[in-house]
């Protein structure tokens, strides 16, 4: 008796919360006042877990770049407002994310993710929900251009994917050049994690490094969760290399730099965006002299950049903005300016079809950004092919040289 | 240069803290027959007592000096989680069908990767853990980092304390008794209760030891350590024979060596180039495990008892 009237009083608490949950949901919607538009915009990235310093960099300045736009009033009518997801550097939670967020009617474009191997999981639900989705991080080529990319065979696969950093395909080949014009490398052991992006990005290096005339020691293949890279340092050893290059991200990389010095490699390691974070150098010891390359030009050194870490700073977020503060804060502009854009060509109001409109709009976008002038081209790639390569140098990453890549023959 | 002195030897170390770990699997099974797969959580939690104990001391305290205060705190964790563990989450299963208290361990292995995640200061990344400064050490040909001298010394002297105690003391001799029949231990006065909660408790107190050894060799400690390290170590103690000792050191010696060997070697075999490397090396690790339950089904120390389920 007393279980039975337990239960009842359980069920009525449960319905009532669900009901008033459901009611605050609602409320939320169509609050503040009637003349001006919400837009949502997502954000998808690694909040926690390892990568979450590149993650939380990432989350910091897309808000940045929507509160600027409230502040300034860039599109007249509209409100927008930050929805971010933690995706855990896991494809199957990015994918929940993307659809979470594409059931929103209110969000028109998702800024993300970091990881290249999130991004396709992510992509087929953007197009199916025709929402917008830029990432300020992915290099793999296949994202934009497909796998034929190796062939010149090129295509593009997504009509709803933009990105503003560059491929692999140009940052590994700027690795590859660096690496035998300026390091004067003869002789490279190639390490990768095997995830889409650091394979991709090691091959890359090769292609690059082979046709120069450098060669190849040795490669490796690791598995970015392990920690323990002693039976791999003492083959990489063997070989006695001139460098070590690396396709993966900090976590691995860290450990694997400190046991390559600890085992008596003395070359550098050499890496590309996914080692270029303050956290590489906090997880090693034994960093001084690690090259990573990364996207755009140094931040700290762009004209264009001053206002952004003025802003940056004067937000005062708890976390740096990391590799990709500037690439994101022109991600999210982006979608800012093809929300105005298309609010423009609608006497001042968000179209029914606004999702739409937006996409379209996306592709004729251009301005001057943190990182350079950002537009995209055919395939959704950013034109923008600034890489910089970075050193270690008393516990911080010292820029070293930058370098617009030319492009390959994308014809 | 020959690589097999240097090879071996990281087989050695990474094998060392295999077996470590594998000795708490063993224990457990032997005198329960419970597989308690939250026993990589409680490695885990032991490498963030130890670091917690660190990060209490005053800085600048010499690594040398902070280790033995250093282990104490992560053995003090590991085992104060075991015994909780094994007082909350499996003693109240203890009649209950062979699946629930699996289950119950895998439920408990989550929560305390989440529990460490969500409250551990910075614990949603790695922490840094503290390294010995200093040159490498040069032992036969092998270069060997100071942090690797700890687990080559703590290992043995684990195992000589463990053998000393299963064999010659009376709480030792009453687990022997309860393992080959808990029913009749009972019966003869022995408190089984008790035992288990010893067993428990030794296997987490060594999982703390190799917590600090795994801190020491990569110089950081996180969530999701103990998942991995846990794997490898169940496979070392079903390779030695599950339920015996000396056979999860064993077991946890040869996975290491196995795993070192393969990396360096499996690619020079003629026709075998793309297996070889350090992507491989878990599934030659496996083949072994296999191609050792084939040959000898009880392990390579197990004894041949008879199926109680």
């Amino acid at each position: 008796m007393r279980h039975r009237s337990l239960l009842l009083i359980t069920t009525a608490l449960a319905t009532g919360a669900l009901t008033l949950t459901a009611c605050g949901t609602r409320g939320d919607n169509k609050s503040g006042d009637g003349s001006k538009t919400t837009v949502v915009i997502g954000l998808d990235a690694p909040t926690t877990g390892e990568l979450s310093a590149l993650g939380l960099g990432i989350r910091n300045s897309a808000q940045l770049a929507l509160d600027t736009a409230n502040k300034t009033g860039e599109v007249k009518g509209v409100t927008f407002k930050l929805e971010a997801l933690d995706d855990k550097a896991l494809p199957n939670v990015g994918q929940q994310n993307a659809t979470k967020l594409a059931g929103d009617k209110s969000v028109l474009g998702i800024v993300g993710p970091l990881n290249s191997g999130v991004a396709q999981s992510m992509q087929q639900v953007s197009k199916q929900n025709n929402v917008t989705l830029i990432s300020p991080a992915n290099t793999t080529p296949d994202l934009t251009q497909g796998p034929g990319w190796r062939k010149n065979n090129r295509a593009r696969q997504f009509p709803t994917y933009f990105r503003t950093a560059t491929t692999d395909e140009v940052q590994g080949a700027f690795d590859g050049q660096y690496a035998w014009e300026k390091i004067k490398a003869k002789k490279v052991y190639v390490i990768d994690d095997q995830k889409t992006y650091g394979v991709g990005l090691a091959s890359s290096f090769k292609d690059q490094f082979t046709k120069l005339g450098g060669k190849i020691a040795g490669t490796e293949h690791i598995s970015p969760d392990d920690r323990d890279f002693k039976a791999v340092v003492s083959k990489v050893q063997s070989k006695s290399p001139d460098l070590v290059f690396y396709g993966g991200e900090y976590p691995a990389s860290g450990p694997l730099s400190q046991q390559l010095k600890d085992g008596g490699v003395t070359v550098p390691l050499m890496g590309g965006d996914g080692m270029y974070s303050g956290d590489y150098i906090k997880l090693n010891k034994k960093a001084q002299g690690d090259y990573a390359s990364s996207v755009g030009k140094p931040v700290e050194q762009l004209a264009s950049a001053k206002k952004f870490i003025a802003d940056y700073k004067a937000a005062s977020f708890k976390e740096a903005y990391e590799a990709y503060g500037g690439s994101t804060y022109d991600a999210t502009w982006a979608l800012i300016q093809a929300v105005k854009k298309v609010v423009a060509d609608n006497a001042g109001k968000l179209p029914d079809d606004a999702r739409a409109k937006v996409v379209q709009a996306m592709n004729t976008v251009t301005f001057d950004g943190v990182t350079g002038k950002v537009a995209f081209d055919k395939y959704g790639d950013t034109t923008n092919t600034m890489i910089t390569a970075y050193q270690v140098d008393k516990g911080a990453w010292k820029s070293r040289f930058s370098a617009e890549f030319k492009k390959f023959d994308k014809s | 240069m020959n690589e097999l002195p240097q090879q071996l030897a990281n087989g050695l170390i990474l094998g060392a803290m295999y077996g470590l770990i594998a000795i708490g699997y063993t224990m457990v099974y032997g005198i329960v027959q419970l597989i308690n797969f939250a026993h990589g959580e409680i490695f885990m939690v032991g490498g963030f007592g130890a670091l917690s104990v660190y990060l209490a001391l005053p800085s600048g305290t010499s690594l040398t000096l902070a280790l033995p205060v250093m282990l104490l705190g992560g053995i003090a964790v590991s085992v104060l989680v075991g015994v909780a563990a094994e007082r909350f989450a499996y003693r109240p299963l203890r009649g209950a069908p062979r699946l629930a208290p699996l289950i119950t361990a895998i439920g408990l292995s989550i929560a305390l990767q989440q529990a460490i995640w969500k409250w551990y200061p910075d614990g949603k990344q790695a922490r840094v853990f503290p390294q010995f400064k200093g040159r490498a050490l040069d032992i036969l040909g092998a270069t060997v980092q100071r942090g690797d001298l700890f687990v080559l010394i703590a290992a043995p002297l684990c195992m000589l304390a463990l053998g000393f105690f299963v064999s010659k003391t009376r709480s030792g001799r009453a687990m022997q008794a309860t393992a080959q029949d808990p029913d009749t231990a009972r019966l003869m006065g022995i408190n089984t209760d008790r035992i288990i909660v010893l067993a428990f408790a030794i296997g987490a107190a060594f999982a703390g030891v190799a917590a600090v050894a795994y801190g020491l060799r990569t110089g950081e400690v996180q969530f999701r350590m103990g998942f991995i390290m846990g794997l490898k170590a169940f496979t070392a103690a079903v390779l030695g024979g599950i339920g015996n000792i000396y056979g999860a050191m064993l077991g946890g010696l040869v996975l290491g060596v196995a795993e070192a060997l393969a990396t360096a070697y499996v690619e020079n075999i003629p026709g075998m180039q793309q297996f070889g490397g350090g992507a491989w090396k878990d599934v030659w690790a496996f083949v072994l495990l296999i191609l050792v339950l084939l040959l000898r089904p009880q392990g390579l120390l197990g004894e041949r008892v008879a199926d109680r389920a």
